[in-house]
This record gives C-alpha cells, sequence and structure tokens, in this order.
C-alpha cells in the first residue's frame, strides 16, 4: 500500500515513502521535522495546522500526505529562509501574539493575503484571518500589525 | 485525540485504504465500478475528516484532481458549466463568475475560510449534501442540473432530484459527478444571498437564503439549513410573481414561510429562532435583491443581516 511520493518542501526536493492513510499534518510535523504547523482541532476549524500547497493557504489536518505528489508545500519555517519577513517583525512591533499557537497559520494566511492585495482594507485583513482563532489576543494586535505594514 | 500544547499529532487515521489518482474520466469510472467501497476525493476538506471519524470507511480513495476536464469554469451556450474540481477560491478569482454570476461570488465569499475555500469544491458540498451547505440553494434557486458520469454514459439530473435526504443524493454506486451546470436565466436580473451564521466569520449556516429578483416581475426563492435539503419556496414565488412588491404582500409572503420550511433546534440554533430570522432575511433579501435589479443597492460580497 505504501507509495513514493516526491514533492518539493521549502525548497527542497523530498522523496517519502507514505501510506496513503497519512496526514500531511503528521508526515510534516512528526516525519519530516517541519513543526510550525500544529495540530489544534483536527477537523479544519482552527487554522494552526495551516501550510501553503502551490501558493495557497489548507488546512494541513485535511489534506492526505500523499496528495501532494508533485506539488511545492511551504510552511513558515520556508518563508524564513533570509530571517523574519516584514510582515514578522511588524507582528513583533505589535506583540501580536501570546502563546503564538495561532501565529503560523495568521502569519501565512496574511502572506496570502498581502501577495494578492498589497493595500487590504481591514475588513478584507479580517476576513482572510477568519477561521485562524487566536485564543489570547482578541486580534487587534494581530491586524493591527497588518494594517500598520501596508498603510 | 490526544494533543499536547506543543501541537503533537497523536492519533493518525487507523483506517486502511488504497489511493489512487485516474488521468481520464474513464480510468475514474473502471475503479469506481471495479471498488467494492469507493471514495471521491476533490478538496479533502469534508472527506478527510469523514474517514477520521470513521463516517466513511472506502477501501479506494479515488483523487480526481488529475482530471483537467473538471477543472473548468466555461460560459457556453447560455449556461455556467462548475466542474468537479472547481474550488471556491477558483469562483471567487473568476471573471466569469463576477460579470454574470456575482451572486456565486457572494455565495462562495461566505464557505468557511480561505484555507478551507482553496481545497473545497461546489460539488463535493453537494455530493456531501449536509443541510447547512452553502450551494444548495445555488443549485435549485438556478434550476441547476448535475451531470454525472457512469459506465453506461453520462445523465444529467435536476437538483430538485439531486437531493434526496441528508448526506444523501441520487448518485449511484460507480458514478461520477463531473460538474454543474446552471442556465443562465433569460431576462436581466440581480440576486442577494444570505448566511447567518452565530457571529460574522467563518461558520456553518443557521439559515441560508438565496434570491433572484429577474425583471419580468418573476422571483426565484431558495432557502437552505432549515429543512433536511435544499427548500425551493414555491408557494412564496406564486404569491409574489407578477405582482407589486408591497410591504403587505412581504407580510403575507413571511406568514407563508412557516409552510414552506422546517427548521430544527440544533448547536446551532433553535428551530423559533430559525424561523423568525428566516423572516427577517426574506425581507431584507427582497429589499437587496430588487435594488441591486434597479441598479442600487449594496455591493455585492456585502452581507445585509
Ligand atoms: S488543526 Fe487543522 S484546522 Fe485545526
Ligand atoms: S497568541 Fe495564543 S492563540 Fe493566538
Amino acid at each position: 500500500m505504501k507509495k513514493e511520493i516526491k514533492f518539493n518542501l521549502n525548497g527542497e526536493a523530498i522523496t517519502l515513502e507514505v501510506n496513503p492513510n497519512e496526514v500531511l499534518l503528521e508526515v510534516l510535523r512528526d516525519r519530516l521535522g517541519a513543526k510550525s504547523p500544529k495540530c489544534g482541532c483536527d477537523k479544519g476549524d482552527c487554522g494552526t495546522c495551516t501550510v501553503m500547497i502551490n501558493g495557497k493557504t489548507v488546512r494541513s489536518c485535511l489534506v492526505l500526505a500523499i496528495e501532494i505528489d508533485g506539488q511545492e508545500v511551504v510552511t513558515l519555517e520556508g518563508l524564513m529562509d533570509s530571517g523574519l519577513t516584514p510582515l514578522q517583525k511588524s507582528f513583533i512591533e505589535h506583540n501580536s501574539f501570546q502563546c503564538g499557537f495561532c501565529a503560523p497559520g495568521m502569519i501565512l494566511s496574511a502572506t496570502e493575503l498581502l501577495a494578492k492585495n498589497q493595500k487590504p482594507k481591514r475588513e478584507e485583513i479580517q476576513e482572510a484571518l477568519s477561521g485562524n482563532l487566536c485564543r489570547c489576543t482578541g486580534y487587534t494586535p494581530i491586524i493591527d500589525a497588518i494594517t500598520n505594514l501596508t498603510k | 485525540m490526544e494533543n499536547n500544547f506543543f501541537g503533537e499529532y497523536k492519533v493518525p487515521i487507523i483506517h486502511k485504504f488504497d489511493y489512487l489518482k485516474p488521468k481520464s474520466i474513464d480510468e475514474a469510472l473502471t475503479v469506481l465500478a471495479q471498488s467494492k467501497n469507493p471514495a471521491i476525493l476533490a478538496g479533502g476538506t469534508d472527506l478527510v475528516d469523514m474517514i477520521k471519524e470513521n463516517v466513511v470507511q472506502p477501501d479506494v480513495v479515488v483523487d480526481i484532481k488529475g482530471l483537467d476536464a473538471l477543472n473548468q469554469i466555461k460560459f457556453e451556450n447560455d449556461t455556467l458549466f462548475i466542474g468537479a474540481g472547481v474550488t471556491f477560491s477558483d469562483l471567487i478569482e473568476s471573471k466569469i463568475i463576477k460579470e454574470k454570476y456575482p451572486v456565486i461570488f457572494e455565495i462562495a465569499k461566505t464557505v468557511a475560510s480561505v484555507g478551507i475555500r482553496n481545497r473545497a469544491t461546489v460539488v463535493g458540498n453537494i455530493c456531501s449534501a449536509l443541510p447547512c451547505m452553502d450551494s444548495g440553494p445555488l443549485l435549485s434557486a438556478y434550476d441547476a442540473s448535475v451531470t454525472i458520469a457512469g459506465q453506461k454514459g453520462t445523465r444529467n439530473i435536476p437538483a430538485a432530484e439531486w437531493f434526496i435526504a441528508p448526506r444523501k443524493t441520487a448518485l449511484q454506486k460507480g458514478e461520477l459527478v463531473t460538474g454543474v451546470s446552471l442556465p443562465y436565466p433569460k431576462v436581466k436580473h440581480a440576486g442577494c444571498w444570505i448566511k447567518l451564521g452565530r457571529y460574522t466569520g467563518e461558520d456553518l449556516a443557521q439559515v441560508n437564503l438565496l434570491i433572484l429578483a429577474m425583471a419580468d416581475g418573476t422571483f426565484r426563492i431558495s432557502f437552505g439549513a432549515v429543512a433536511p435539503v435544499p427548500v425551493r419556496a414555491k408557494k412564496i414565488e406564486k404569491l409574489i410573481n407578477g405582482q407589486a412588491i408591497t410591504p403587505s404582500l412581504i407580510e403575507k409572503a413571511k406568514q407563508l414561510i412557516e409552510e414552506e420550511i422546517k427548521p430544527i433546534t440544533d448547536v446551532r440554533a433553535t428551530k423559533e429562532y430559525r424561523m423568525h430570522m428566516a423572516k427577517v432575511m426574506f425581507e431584507r433579501g427582497m429589499n437587496a435583491a430588487i435594488s441591486r435589479l434597479n441598479g442600487c443597492g449594496p455591493e455585492y460580497g456585502t452581507s445585509v443581516i
């Protein structure tokens, strides 16, 4: 039942044998050491497992690892090749996170938004982040960090 | 599932299955016909969850993302075709949708979150056929048909016959939905979509409503999440079609909603609240759809609730 898949993870070519029932989140964390995606709800509701497939954010808890054969996967680790991004710096300046559990999902979702829309309105930022649950901050410092960066 | 603070994933999917990604529809149909209990995978946002929960226990998962013919949004012969691989994000970004079916843009924007919309498909949504689905009223209001491929050929069935019960559709074993077709209404028209949730942002619907207002004075009204399957409100349409839309007519129509829908009480709302809000939504939706038809009204994508 095992199958070999080849894909690109954060710029690196990976070849891996997976079982069809292995979930992407599990493979990224446990087999490939990419620990930024986290398991919050395990059913698509919270956004903490967010990664990008071909430039689009997805919930890695709802993707089978075998599906990413031939695709390009980016986790937060992959955005940081040359250090913190301006977006991340803005999050630090605004003290946007407390525990940080939601941070990878928030950062990837905001990155996806800014790639499409350099000057998002506040409502557009809210919509882009919705479905990324944060239990600590009340969202305001997260949204402020993005608004400030783009104004 | 065990979970610690660092997001360790403790319980993988136990159920074992095979995985195939066919390159042609014929190949897909052969696999579907030959396996005992196949599951069709498009976005996976429902399916993977259902496998985790053991609601579905497939022997083989057939990934249709390799079928390019299904990834299209086409407008031909005054009909919109949305292929089975088309995601809600594809719809939001589509020029055809923005120009010809802006209310689909409005619907797609309310589906879950960006991370889900980037994977989830309209066809997957109607195949899962949960009562709270957002695509049900879309199919029913547009008099859409579902195109189903099988080893004996292709058949088209109207939306009204597609939805049978919660999680139950007209799809037979061995068949594959290739897409849905939405005929473009013959007269100028405008629409309004209202999704009621517990809060703004990602949630499943408590009540869904799609209204299309036509320049010939007719309306198409379809409710979701307030009955086992989407409800096309024919009695209300009969009452208001061709009439001057006055406050008293709206009041009469609101009373009729009680005959059209059968909401239940669940974790998201009580049946009384759903009934009450369906009426409020109907009135606001009518106003918005009519204003849009007259070239004003709220921009598509702005919630009127
Ligand atoms: S863990 Fe995937 S969305 Fe919550
Ligand atoms: S900072 Fe703790 S969940 Fe967002």
